[in-house]
């Protein structure tokens, strides 16, 4: 079923504000209606949180801090079923405690927003410093099949404006999604601008229709509320349409897996954003994401002054990955480049989609990418 | 004649799916009972739950609202809901591994917090889905399948780990001491705060069986013996309690105001 869509007053008058990353998120939030954030301390993604707390005194939400990442999402399930925009907001070892519940807020079509900013891992590695080290995490963390939805900023503009697009789309797609974000980004101050308004969306409600499969094409059951009369039954137990647990019967946990993945995939079209500059007439691409990207850009933009004909294209959809998009943008290329500020983890995505050679730049020391980093001369002179 | 009770059920879910002897049957009617008393509304209920046996009390058994949960978490879930609509009447019922083992985090907190949820954990000294295993609640030298032996860790006791973490109503009763347990679920119910019921139901199955007593009826006239009124248990000289253990309700929010007064 289709969401509803209304256009509302930003909750900031509109304007430019000078704000860090993880405060404008904060901002996206209470523009796009979220009014209830369980979170627990973390660095480098606190700030959001004693952000979004200052602000729900003014504007009236709920805020709890809660024990642990894990009943975090807990309450999060809890408070979206309950009629709730729900956000939570951490960084590697809390995004770890959480995907248990993740797994089930997927299973159970639970719409949420998780922002994480990403920092240097494996373990508590360097909680100040930035890394890009939950790309493949945020997608296959928790065990089992599912979809889930992650968008990656490359500004503070995006960090408000992905935002309020993470929460559309959790509402859109019944699913969680994440604002995958890396602690250059999250912890980078810098002007954004706030519109006079916003367009929300609000999940698909209807009375007396199954929960959890209406045989509907776009495979998106209506959600409704705890104390509206409809007697829901939500386990992450395989369940039919109604929520009935169904452990034992194939077809119907066949069924569900394949809408839980599918609902995702089949509407991927409609969720892809990604950006490309000066990619027209080019021999070798960059493909970047985060704060990497910019760094990227500018090693772009100095070796196309020396008449190298590179280009870049920055994913801002992780997860669905847009492989069209990319396919279309590496179109004849001798060579693609893909810096991360990990041990190399989008670049399998990028390799998967590709038949050209697909370099990467793998950093994982817990600085920042540099353009100098990039400087692949000496990778177009083997090639 | 329909059952009084069958309103508040959603028959085509039965038989259930406990086993023979389960004491679990006795606290769901227990629960609907309680809430048959109030003049509750289904409607205005949510009842949240964990993974185990007790888990499966409400969902899907319950005509009302259920979350059925991740292991452990159902105290956070439920957390979430009251939060963000406070009109719900929110209930957990789960087990003794859910609640005080994997779950034991969330449920301290929740104490702490006072926040208005009711906690009933179905106390039954064992993992009993998953195979008998032992459980923070299995009493010293009780077999389990994995206490061949005889177990040596001290169980908790809950009633005062909750009291301790801060609960405004705190009480233990069995499925064999029914009418004070409609009762306690009743005030639990009332109480606009957190409550908590340790309500102890034997495991015939996995329980009993390793323990020389496979027989349901024996199990529940062990309750009867085993558990003690709190006054008499109080004003038994230390040497005669041995095994025994109080029930009743050990803080009410009178007791706990002149307390603090």
């Amino acid at each position: 079923m289709k969401y509803t869509t209304e256009t509302i007053p930003s909750a900031l008058k509109p304007g430019d504000y000078f704000m860090m990353g993880d405060e404008a998120s904060a901002e996206g939030a209470v523009a796009a209606g979220c009014r209830f954030f369980a979170g627990y301390p973390i660095t480098p993604t606190s700030e959001l949180m004693v952000h979004i707390v200052k602000r729900f005194e003014e504007v009236g939400g709920k805020f709890i801090q809660m024990e642990d990442e894990i009943g975090s999402v807990g309450a999060m399930v809890g408070a979206s079923w309950a009629g709730g925009k729900v956000m939570t907001a951490t960084s590697g070892p809390g995004l770890s405690l959480m995907m248990e519940n993740i797994g089930y807020a997927a299973m159970t079509e639970t719409p949420m927003v998780i922002v994480d900013i990403q920092r240097a891992g494996p373990s508590t590695g360097q909680a100040t410093r930035p890394g890009s080290g939950d790309i493949l995490q945020v997608k296959y963390g928790s065990h089992g099949d599912y979809e889930i939805i992650a968008l990656s900023p490359w500004s503070v503009q995006e960090m408000y404006d992905l935002t309020i697009e993470a929460f559309n789309l959790a509402e859109a797609y019944r699913a969680p999604v994440f604002l995958l974000a890396d602690e250059g980004v999250g912890h980078l101050r810098e002007n954004f601008t706030v519109k006079g308004e916003v367009e929300v969306y609000h999940r698909p409600k209807a009375k007396g229709l199954p929960p959890f499969d209406t045989g509907d094409e776009d495979m998106i059951p209506p959600m409704p509320a705890f104390g509206e009369g409809e007697k829901l039954l939500i386990t992450g137990s395989t369940h039919d349409e109604w929520g009935y647990r169904k452990t034992q019967v194939s077809a119907v946990h066949d069924r569900l897996v394949k809408r839980l993945v599918n609902k995702i995939r089949v509407n991927a079209g409609k969720i892809h954003r990604w950006e490309a500059h000066f990619i027209e007439d080019i021999e070798y691409l960059v493909v970047a994401y985060g704060i990497s990207a910019r760094a990227a850009l500018k090693t772009v933009m100095d070796l196309r002054k020396e008449g190298i004909k590179i280009g870049l294209w920055r994913p801002i959809t992780i997860w669905p990955f847009p492989e069209e998009a990319l396919k279309e943008a590496a179109e004849g290329v001798k060579a693609v480049i893909v810096p991360e500020m990990n041990h190399g983890q989008l670049v399998r995505e990028v390799e998967r989609h590709l038949s050209v050679p697909v370099h990467p730049i793998a950093q994982v020391d817990g600085e920042i990418m540099r353009p100098e980093t990039i400087d692949i001369r000496y990778l177009i002179l083997d090639i | 004649m329909n059952h009084p009770l069958e309103k508040y059920l959603r028959m085509e879910v039965f038989p259930s799916p406990f086993c023979s002897g389960c004491g679990h049957g006795i606290l769901l009617s227990a629960v609907l009972r309680a809430i048959d008393g109030l003049g509750y509304s289904m409607d205005d209920m949510l009842f949240v739950s964990g993974i185990g046996c007790a888990a499966w009390i409400p969902s899907p058994h319950f005509a009302a609202d259920t979350l059925h949960t991740t292991h452990g978490r159902a105290v956070a879930f439920a957390t979430g809901a009251k939060l963000q609509n406070p009109n719900l009447k929110v209930m957990v019922i789960s087990g003794d591994g859910d609640i005080a083992a994997i779950g034991g985090n969330h449920l301290i907190h929740a104490a702490r917090r006072n926040i208005d949820l009711t906690v009933i954990c179905a106390n039954n000294s064992v993992y009993g889905m998953t195979g008998g295993q032992l459980a923070p609640t299995t009493p010293l030298e009780c077999f389990t399948s994995t206490s061949p032996s005889g177990n040596t860790e001290p169980p908790f006791d809950l009633c005062k780990l909750v009291e301790g973490a801060g609960a405004g109503y705190v009480a233990r009763f069995t499925v064999a001491h029914i009418h004070m347990l409609i009762k306690s679920i009743k005030a639990a119910l009332e109480y606009e705060g957190f409550s908590f019921i340790e309500a102890v139901s034997p495991c015939p199955t996995q329980f009993g069986r390793m323990n020389a007593v496979p027989s349901p009826v024996d199990l529940i006239n062990m309750l009867k013996k085993d558990f003690v009124s709190m006054a008499k248990y109080n004003k038994m000289p230390l040497e005669e309690r041995g095994s025994l253990k109080p029930i009743g309700e050990f803080v009410k929010p009178d007791v706990r105001k002149s307390k603090a007064g």
